[in-house]
């Protein structure tokens, strides 16, 4: 007897969802702001600063979910588009540092040292808040659909589309490093001072921008579970699963592909949008090979193909990362790929999949890695 | 017969891979529901011909016109489905991770099948009512909120069917749909396959004998990529070259 279809979303899961979403959105905040500090009930402001660099990146893992665990194609360049988003943001920010820089200059630190006289004409539009906060989402939506366009177009796929993307990766480390590219270089951007007139340093302002990154991140989910509950979100997993099938029942598939390759750009826009002003700082080794890989295994831990896994995956692994690189500092990177291997191999669908099969107490209706593995044809 | 009465029109078909013609010279008609069985040997190119026709293999050369005098060899897959040339595969190619519905949902006929339309688009009840009416007939109504994946290899098959009828192509090409099934699928597909073609053309490749006499009534065999007899099943049985290329054949594989 065939197993039945998991619906897109159920109510348990739901209800879950939004159970979580209110704990982030009210009760941690409250814990940061109510019980006095020695209370074993306060949540530090450097707590709730790291929960919301965590929140940023399950936003960034949401986007991965949709292109790699729905529609099948794996991109090893999220990055990228992370680091487009926070250098747009991080522009804006350092024409707000003003005379407050090291030098009294009204042109950033960095030129000053780099010789620069003037400012370069890319510039000019990130004094305005505006600027930022639309370059950080539309920058790297446009280059998505340049990229995808002739990716997809040309019809490269699977195993030969990741190496692209993390050519990508790998190129847009090295223009960033570069000081000739006016970014800052190796350093990147830092120092900021405020944002909007708010001093970053201000814990109130913090504590705004935390409650803007879980919102963000509730609408980010909102739209990825739009997508995939929609008739588009079953032709992404028709093309996941029989790619030339899908050409023949009309539709045609690389415009699916490059539509949620933009979508998940403009995520990880969004994500590097509101990492920046939390954080204090983007440089390029923030944006290259090893952050893009590591979105891949934030989605494959918490489990590919059901959204609230890459949520999952990206704030376990990172609060993981917080607690064990503490006493194990070099271990970490073999943790990491240690715990990608364990996962690929013994859990295939995740941290959700181990969680769905305690809930159901039986064999569990197979998320979408094992039905794969099993042959979804 | 007049070119005016014919849906399909194939003229001297050449399809060349590195030298090996898996198709030469081949010249294949079809009227308007007509229900056709191609027949022939291993290799004979059958399936080359069904992908040439849907766009999944280019031609080198020669030309396809289908109904009113579209040259499809100039077309992509996509276009090829939208003007109404419907497509079952040899192995079942179903959407596994999707429900027996959802498979259904996705092929059925719209007038947009891009991003935007398929991302706000609702099934109407017509649709819905037409969906139904399609698992009825492929009967796996039971199914209907089953994983496809799961299913047994006999019933993709009639998933695979049912998603091509709720395309509406006025010519369904289907590619060896019995394989795999009992006797009594097997009839029960011949039945539905005969119900379809009064209303549309269909072209099944199919090597059960048992089931080309069921459904026949003109076979085409091709061999070596072309077509070498055209006619009744009995016409095509006593065909000598025909016999020889079966006989023939059957002696080497001994």
């Amino acid at each position: 007897m065939p197993e039945s279809i998991r619906p897109p979303y159920d109510s348990r899961e739901t209800l879950a969802f939004y159970l979580t979403a209110a704990l982030f959105l009210v009760v941690l905040p409250l814990l940061n702001v109510l019980p006095s500090e020695d209370s074993w009930l306060h949540l530090s402001d450097f707590r709730l600063n790291q929960f919301g660099k965590f929140l940023c990146f399950a936003i960034l893992a949401l986007g991965l979910d949709l292109t790699w665990g729905y529609c099948g194609v794996l991109s090893l360049g999220q990055g990228v588009f992370f680091g487009f988003g926070a250098y747009c943001m991080g522009m804006y920010l350092t024409m707000q540092i003003g005379s407050e820089s090291v030098y009294g200059s009204d042109l950033p630190d960095f030129m000053v040292w780099t010789q620069v006289k003037e400012l370069p004409w890319f510039w000019v539009p990130f004094k305005n808040f505006g600027a930022g906060l639309v370059g950080a989402l539309v920058v790297p939506m446009v280059f998505a659909t340049i990229f995808g366009f002739l990716a997809f177009r040309s019809r490269i796929k699977g195993v030969y589309f990741a190496i692209l993307t993390q050519a990508l990766a790998f190129a847009a480390w090295l223009v960033f490093n570069r000081n000739e590219t006016r970014l800052g270089g190796t350093n990147g951007l830092t120092d900021f001072k405020q944002i909007l007139g708010f001093r970053l340093t201000d814990v109130s302002t913090q504590r705004a921008l935390y409650i803007l990154t879980v919102v963000a991140l509730i609408g980010a989910f909102l739209l990825c579970r739009w997508i995939v509950a929609s008739r588009a979100g079953k032709v992404l997993i028709a093309i996941r699963d029989s790619e030339s099938r899908v050409t023949f029942s009309g539709y045609t598939p690389w415009v699916f592909k490059l539509f949620v390759f933009v979508v998940a750009a403009g995520l990880a826009g969004l994500s590097g949008l509101l990492y920046v002003p939390q954080v204090g700082i983007i440089t390029p080794a923030q944006i290259g090979v090893l952050p893009s890989l590591e979105v891949v295994i934030w989605v494959a831990v918490g489990g590919r193909g059901t959204l609230i896994g890459a949520v999952l995956g990206a704030v376990v692994v990172n609060y993981g990362r917080s607690v064990l690189t503490n006493y194990f500092p070099e271990a970490w990177p073999f943790i990491l790929g240690g715990l990608f291997v364990v996962v690929v191999t013994m859990f295939p669908d995740g941290l959700v999949g181990l969680i769905r099969r305690f809930f159901s107490g039986k064999s569990p209706a197979r998320g979408l890695a094992v039905q794969k593995a099993q042959g979804g044809s | 017969m007049t070119k005016d009465d014919r849906i399909l029109d194939c003229e001297n078909i050449i399809v060349d891979y590195d030298g090996f013609k898996a198709l030469n010279n081949c010249n294949f008609h079809v009227k308007y529901n007509e229900l056709r069985v191609v027949i022939g040997p291993n290799g004979a190119g059958k399936t080359t011909l069904l992908d040439v026709i849907c766009g999944k293999t280019k031609a080198s050369s020669g030309t396809v016109r289908f109904g009113n005098n579209i040259d499809l060899t100039t077309k992509n897959a996509e276009t090829i489905t939208k003007l109404g040339v419907g497509r079952k595969f040899q192995a079942p190619s179903v959407y596994g991770n999707l429900s027996v519905w959802q498979n259904l949902d996705l092929s059925l006929k719209r007038a947009s099948k891009g991003v935007f339309p398929t991302l706000m688009g609702k099934s109407t009840p017509a649709e819905r009512a037409r969906i139904d009416e399609v698992l009825e007939t492929i009967g796996l109504i039971a199914f209907a909120y089953d994983r496809a994946g799961a299913l047994s290899h006999g019933q993709k098959q009639w998933l695979e069917i049912g998603m091509v009828i709720l395309q509406e192509p006025s010519l369904l090409l289907v590619d060896e749909p019995v394989a795999g099934m009992s006797d009594k699928e097997t009839e029960q597909t011949g039945h539905l396959l005969q119900a379809l073609s009064e209303k549309q053309a269909i072209v099944v490749i199919e090597h059960d004998m048992d089931f080309v006499r069921q459904i026949a009534r003109i076979v085409t065999v091709l061999a070596e990529g072309t077509v070498i007899c055209e006619g009744t099943v009995e016409q095509v049985q006593a065909n000598d070259h025909v016999r020889e290329i079966y006989l023939g054949r059957a002696k080497v594989a001994h």
